[in-house]
């Protein structure tokens, strides 16, 4: 048998005492069921107490199976849940930017946009949502790419097709671009995607800070670039949204 | 958060049916920071569902406070202060002491179904409708005002020798916030008076002789205004000082926050409920297809705008209802998850008739009912059932309003909870076969009450001004064959009839 991990089994083994028969147990009970010292037991369940697996009742000190194990089976948060969270964020950003606001999960190969919200001046606009952006050229879709892992592979599967003449086609070039997206927090598109076309975003985090999807803007060049690159005021709203978003989702279901 | 240290600002306070809330806004119509408490519901018994005036004027207090300090604004920065309330609910209170002799009675209330069907005598609920533009149902103020004098002891005697007050929402924040039993004025404005069931539309004053129908006495009624003027200023409390200028009732501030303010233009808000309401112009037009006549709103001395209201009682609710009673979704939103995995609605029609027909049928003898049932349905096509209702329940609304008024909407403006909802809104676009547009700021409610404060004080010059605040957020276009939709709505109407009558004899 390959080595396996003790204080893993062990912990396996409280949670299991814990899913069965009697639901809540104080520490000796805990402790004499599963064989090891009181010492040991309480160190196993004050980390697990910590990771939210397992908490403890204020009054009895008893301890039981703890939330977050619910949710871990249950963790997939819907689309359509995270457009209702973001709209007023959303429409905040449109407004503050002057730009059209985007929202995107990763979906097959690509970026599903789920909410769009229009730039806010009297020009026609349509609604893209359910529209597909790429990847490995978007700024919503390096966000992903950076921050899920599962994104991550999709876009190496995927390759690096030339869109424009910007956008980064070797693999190397893209890994570097991806760990600045992940030390600096947000991620931009000029002209990688579209021409004159450029977009910021930043992810959009859930309580236990996976990520669920990316926010952006996207305007043209003249607009969203100066003289020293994108205009910070634009990335500073669009990371701003992006946290109150993620700060929402931390606040359970409604 | 911008510096907000030399700026000029507006509070909107919304007294609602379930919280208070306080916003306040900028000068381009943007949310600077809202507070927002709830209140308790009391259901004394079935039917009857009640609020405590006193918790709500401490909690309205308790928002406005914490608004201004999200805000980080100071009262010198608020220019005025406008009012939006839950319509129609009813309360009296002691001038002298201030306190309330009951709870206010709620909207909801039923609990003066029997005395409406009496006060209609042999013509029937639309009896007051000329006058009125409104049915005689329980809704609406006037008999709830008769029910309390009738029912509590002594209340009558009181009210007759000048020692009570009466007032809506709007008129109990109002007299409070200026002051209370020290010269607090005691005033509603055109569109909480339109739905007392008391005020007479030609004339906007209270209707003697409804009054006299009706045993009310002209004694605790408040003076009518417009929508948008001085009332008073604030004495006492965060907002010492402060002008008072504005106050509409809900679904009329959406209608004015949407900038509704030519005539055919019209906004639908799309929560637990649904109200759909027209600017109709300076004319009142009297409808014949089940819908009420009311003010839309009224500034300063200018003439009076009146709109055509329909109202859908169950919309949002039918999702919760999916939700907590079916247990067939986790959240309201994904009714649309479970929607979009199926193509149609697999010949599944819900018309979802829970406490009986509303606009334009008025059938209380309606059930709700699933119809077009086979195996092949499954939940996902009744979770688009349950979307399509809301949609093909706003159509009816839209044809009856074309019917009264001969107008045609051309556009939809929405707004409330339901309009995060991608799928129901492209459905609304399609089974009207018109543009349905959603406004920038979701707040449309404290907006509506906002500009018209600030449009009493200057703060915005005039109504194009505030048109220019509008954006648009999003716009769904309609993209349905009509042969398509035609018999679609044939599907509904027939579903609709299977609803009537369900209710018989026996019950
Ligand atoms: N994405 C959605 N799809 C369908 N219904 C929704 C969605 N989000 C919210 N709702 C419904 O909207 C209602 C809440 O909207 P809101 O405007 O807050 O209502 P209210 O002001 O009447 O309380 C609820 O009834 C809820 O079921």
């Amino acid at each position: 048998m390959a080595r396996t991990i003790q204080s893993l089994e062990r912990a396996a083994a409280v949670l299991r005492l814990l899913a069965g028969g009697e639901r809540r147990l104080g520490l000796s009970d805990i402790a004499s069921s599963i064989g090891l010292a009181k010492g040991t037991t309480h160190g196993l369940l004050r980390t697990l107490q910590q990771e939210g697996f397992v908490e403890q009742d204020p009054h009895s000190g008893k301890y039981q199976l703890g939330a977050e194990l619910l949710r871990l089976g249950n963790s997939y948060l819907d689309v359509h849940e995270l457009r209702a969270r973001a709209l007023v964020w959303t429409d905040d950003l449109a407004r503050s930017s002057g730009e059209s606001a985007y929202l995107g999960v990763l979906h097959q190969q690509g970026v599903l946009i789920v909410h769009h919200v229009f730039r806010p001046d009297d020009s026609r606009q349509v609604l893209e949502v359910g529209a597909m952006q790429p990847l490995h050229s978007t700024a919503l879709g390096k966000v992903l790419a950076a921050f899920d892992p599962v994104a991550h592979n999709e876009a190496l599967e995927t390759g690096f097709e030339a869109i424009t003449e910007r956008t980064v086609t070797e693999p190397a070039d893209f890994e570097a671009l991806l760990d600045d997206v992940r030390a600096r927090g947000w991620a931009s598109d000029v002209g990688e995607t579209w021409e004159g076309v450029a977009s910021v975003a930043a992810p959009i985090l859930d309580r236990r800070k996976v990520p669920v999807g990316a926010v952006g803007i996207t305007g043209a060049e003249e607009r969203m670039l100066g003289p020293e690159g994108l205009h910070q005021r634009l990335v500073a709203a669009v990371r701003d949204c992006a946290r109150s978003v993620s700060r929402d989702l931390g606040a359970g279901r409604f | 958060m911008p510096d907000t240290a030399d700026r000029e600002y507006i509070a909107a306070i919304d007294q609602g049916t379930t919280s208070s809330r306080c916003i306040v806004f900028d000068h381009d119509g943007r949310v600077v920071s809202v507070d927002q408490k709830e209140h308790e519901q009391i259901f004394p018994k079935p039917g009857w569902v009640e609020h405590d005036a006193l918790e709500i004027w401490a909690n309205v207090q308790e928002v406005v406070a914490g608004a201004l300090e999200k805000a980080k604004i100071t009262k010198d920065q608020v220019k005025a202060i406008g009012i939006t309330n839950q319509r129609e609910t009813t309360l009296l209170w002691d001038k002298n002491t201030g306190v309330p002799v009951h709870h206010a009675i709620v909207w909801q209330d039923t609990r003066t179904d029997a005395l409406c069907r009496m006060l209609g005598r042999n013509v029937g609920q639309d009896r007051f409708r000329r006058q009125t533009g409104l049915p005689l149902s329980s809704y609406f103020a006037g008999p709830k005002i008769r029910w309390l004098l009738d029912n509590v002891e002594g209340l009558r005697e009181r009210a007759e020798r000048g020692e009570l007050l009466f007032g809506t929402m709007d008129s109990w924040v109002i007299w409070n916030l200026t002051g209370g039993v020290n010269g607090g004025v005691h005033v509603t404005d055109v569109t909480n008076a339109s739905r007392t069931m008391l005020m007479n539309l030609r004339t906007l004053a209270w209707d003697e002789s409804i009054l006299a129908s009706m045993e009310v006495p002209a004694a605790v009624l408040p003076e009518i205004r417009s929508s948008s003027e001085i009332y008073g200023t604030a004495k006492g409390g965060v907002l010492d000082g402060v002008p008072v200028a504005s106050a509409l009732g809900d679904q009329q501030a959406a209608l004015f926050g949407q900038t509704c303010y030519s005539v055919g233009e019209g906004k639908s808000t799309y929560g637990t409920g649904t109200f759909l309401l027209m600017n109709t112009g300076t004319e009142a037009i009297n409808s014949y297809a089940g819908l009420v006549t009311t003010v839309g709103y009224r500034i300063g001395d200018q003439q009076p705008v009146f709109a055509l209201e329909g109202s859908i009682a169950v919309t949002g609710a039918l999702v919760q209802w999916m939700r907590d009673q079916m247990g067939l979704i986790k959240s309201a939103a994904e009714i649309e998850t479970l929607a979009l995995s199926v193509e149609d609605n697999g010949g599944a029609y819900f018309v979802p008739a829970f406490s009986g027909l509303f606009a334009p049928y008025w059938r209380a003898d309606a059930r709700g009912v699933i119809a077009g049932l086979t195996r092949y349905v499954t939940k996902a096509h009744l979770a688009r059932a349950v979307l399509e209702a809301t949609a093909w329940q706003t159509r009816e609304i839209v044809d009856a309003m074309k019917k009264d008024s001969g107008m045609e909407l051309t556009t939809l403006k929405v707004d409330g909870g339901m309009t995060s909802n991608n799928l129901l809104m492209q459905s609304i676009s399609d089974f009207l076969d018109v543009p349905v547009v959603r406004p920038m700021v979701s707040e449309t409610t404290c907006l509506g009450a906002a500009y018209a404060a600030g449009l009493a004080v200057g703060f915005w010059s005039d109504v194009e001004d505030l048109r220019r605040n509008w954006r648009r957020a999003a716009e769904w276009t309609p993209d349905m064959d009509p042969a398509e939709r035609d018999k679609e709505y044939q599907f509904w109407l027939k579903a609709v009839q299977r609803t009537m009558g369900w209710l018989g004899e026996e019950s």
